[in-house]
């Protein structure tokens, strides 16, 4: 279960990171949503994986998932979700107000063109 | 249990709500209350800094709970004197965005700007890791809004690049914070600082990863070469009350460095070695070298201020990175010199928009009030490059004082100045291209006057202006309290006894060890 757990967050963390470097909003966007998923997983992990176990305190138990990482993992869910909306939106006015839909700064040359042929 | 520490939290996360739900329609109830919010909190902030100033520290258990089960909000000297600079910034930040009307251009400025004052102060007030993460998120939030303030496709566009940026740091903070939480089983900061001095010497690998990733994080937000590329195109675009308002969170970022790399991961400790001398100091060098020349290769105002206040960060990266008590004591100082100046320079470069068409910096017709708009340009302008007479000038010779004796005194020498001395050209030439080669420009006889800036604009600068000319004069005072607060943050020992010892609900009885 380790391996597999490890290799999941090693893939969407590979996936995030080469949509995020891509040109244009959309995957960027997208990639971001993977390194979200990657961290959450990774997050979940970091209270060491135990299968069935109960996180809270109970009679005649021994073993025990760790709560906290849980709770962690629920806000950062909650918060990467709320904040992938935001950036949606605003990618979106960004790309109806421009007509552009690209990450990086072309739309500086209208600026330089016109000291250009000055 | 003392409950104002809270207040700085509580109190902007109930105006902001009040004021989106009463008070939408009615931008003259908004503004008396985001105003009146501001102003008690500028008087709680000042009352907390009091309480600290002799030492003290402050202790908040939410709920009741003990540390570290609980969250808790702890008060020292450094975190009561930022939350003091914050409150103090965002009165005058307030005070130009309704004098110039920028707060009616959007809906919801108030209502997001009492948001951002509230994460902005939980996040100075925190004592715990992910609560630090949530206050962030807070604030960045807010910032996104206030980003986009009054739209157009060009401040959508930074505003995109802006919240990319962040999202990908939000998500290596929690990277980092999964992977310190692996290591240790603790996010309270009290708590880490124990437990991370207990690693053995050969099972470092997972804290130090955690601990440079942490770094990075912070350096995102303290926009620190290589990772400022958000800075430049976010700051300008903007609006400009907002990119004042901005200039403290740039110290967010620095003051959380200065705190986790003092009470957590302290520069004595073994794992650190290498970190601050090897990697930091040479980014933040690069970093003021880049910001200055910035200053000189801008071509609009507002870059030019925004490359300036990535050299001003990287002048406080400098001294903080040398990580002794003098030189966090000049960081400190510095670092409230550089949001006053920042922040005073955004708002002027508002000021000189409001009579033109846009901020390139080429010459045209001469702004409305130009003389004294000049006149403040030049005041700034003069602290920012830290010219004397005023803080700049001290907040510099006090980091070139602290670098003294450290091994790479010479490069630090060499770039401050000489960065100095490139940031003093930029402005020189900003400043008489904007004001003296206008009066040349010669304006057909029947276009209408430009507007001028309302009067409550110029006392925001103003005020701005004469808060760094009080800590110019009263620098021998603020400086002997940054080095109260560099010997607290050195001596970590009473931080961790009050968070820790401080009996609560799920206390461990004494005994019991």
């Amino acid at each position: 279960m380790e391996l597999l757990v490890a290799s999941a967050i090693g893939f969407l963390t590979a996936g995030g990171i080469y949509l995020v470097l891509r040109l244009r909003t959309f995957p960027v966007i997208l990639g971001i949503s993977l390194l979200t998923y990657a961290v959450n997983v990774f997050l979940f992990s970091s209270g060491r994986l135990t299968i069935g176990s109960a996180p809270v305190l109970r009679d005649g138990v021994t073993d025990y998932a760790d709560p906290l990482p849980q709770a962690l993992v629920l806000t950062a869910i909650v918060i990467s979700f709320g904040m992938t909306a935001v950036v949606v939106m605003i990618g979106l006015g960004a790309f109806l107000g421009s007509d552009d839909d690209h990450v990086d700064d072309q739309n500086e040359t209208p600026n330089n063109q016109a000291e250009d042929t000055a | 249990m003392n409950h104002w520490i809270i207040a700085p939290v509580v109190l902007p996360a109930l105006l902001a709500p009040f004021i989106v739900l009463a008070a939408r329609y009615h931008i003259g109830i908004q503004r008396v209350l985001s105003l009146a919010g501001v102003i008690a909190l500028v008087a709680i902030a000042a009352g907390l800094a009091w309480q600290t100033s002799d030492g003290a520290i402050v202790l908040y258990r939410l709920g009741d709970w003990a540390a570290p089960y609980g969250i808790v909000l702890v008060g020292d000297r450094l975190s009561t004197l930022m939350v003091l600079l914050t409150a103090v910034l965002a009165l005058f930040v307030l005070l130009y965005a309704i004098g110039s009307g920028w707060d009616d251009r959007g809906r919801h400025f108030h209502a997001l700007f009492q948001f951002q004052v509230m994460g902005i102060m939980g996040a100075f007030l925190t004592g715990d890791l992910f609560n630090l993460f949530v206050f962030f998120e807070v604030l960045l939030i807010a910032s996104y809004g206030l980003m986009i303030h009054a739209g157009g496709s060009a401040r959508l566009r930074a505003g995109v690049q802006y919240v990319l940026y962040n999202l990908i740091g939000s998500t290596l903070f929690l990277f980092a914070l999964g992977a310190i939480y692996a290591e240790t089983g603790t996010l309270n900061m009290a708590d880490l600082a124990q437990r991370v001095a207990m690693i053995s010497d050969v099972e470092t690998v997972g804290i130090r990863v955690a601990a440079v990733l942490l770094l990075l994080v912070f350096a995102i937000k303290a926009a620190l070469v290589p990772l400022h590329f958000w800075l430049p195109s976010s700051y300008a675009e903007a609006p400009a009350p907002v990119a004042a308002l901005f200039a403290i969170m740039t110290k967010v970022g620095a003051y959380a460095i200065i705190r986790v790399y003092t009470l957590i991961f302290p520069p004595d400790l073994k794992i650190m070695a290498g970190l601050h001398d090897f990697w930091l100091l040479p980014a933040a060098l690069v970093s003021l070298a880049i910001g200055m020349i910035g200053v000189l290769a801008a071509k609009k105002l507002d870059r030019l201020i925004a490359f300036a206040v990535i050299g001003s960060m990287g002048m406080v990266m400098v001294a903080i990175s040398l990580f002794t008590p003098a030189a966090i004591a000049a960081a400190l100082y510095y670092i409230i010199h550089s949001t006053l100046a920042g922040a005073a320079l955004f708002l002027i470069s508002d000021l000189v928009r409001t009579g033109r068409a846009n901020l390139d910096l080429t010459p045209q017709a001469p702004v409305a009030g130009a003389a004294l708009t000049a006149g403040l340009f030049f005041t700034v302008a003069i602290a920012m490059a830290g010219l004397p007479p005023l803080s700049g000038f001290l907040g510099k010779l006090l980091i070139l004082q602290a670098a003294f004796p450290s091994d790479l005194m010479v490069w630090i020498w060499a770039i401050v100045l000489g960065s100095s001395l490139i940031s003093i050209l930029g402005f020189a030439r900003a400043g008489s291209t904007l004001f003296w080669k206008s009066q040349g420009v010669t304006v057909p006889e029947d276009t209408p006057p430009p507007p001028r800036p309302a009067a409550l604009s110029y006392v925001a600068v103003g005020g701005l202006i004469a808060l760094l000319v009080a800590h110019t004069v009263f620098a021998g005072q603020v400086h002997s309290y940054t080095s109260a607060i560099a010997a607290q943050l050195f001596a970590p020992q009473d931080y961790s006894t009050i968070v820790l010892e401080t009996p609560g609900k799920l206390s461990i009885p004494q005994e019991d060890y």
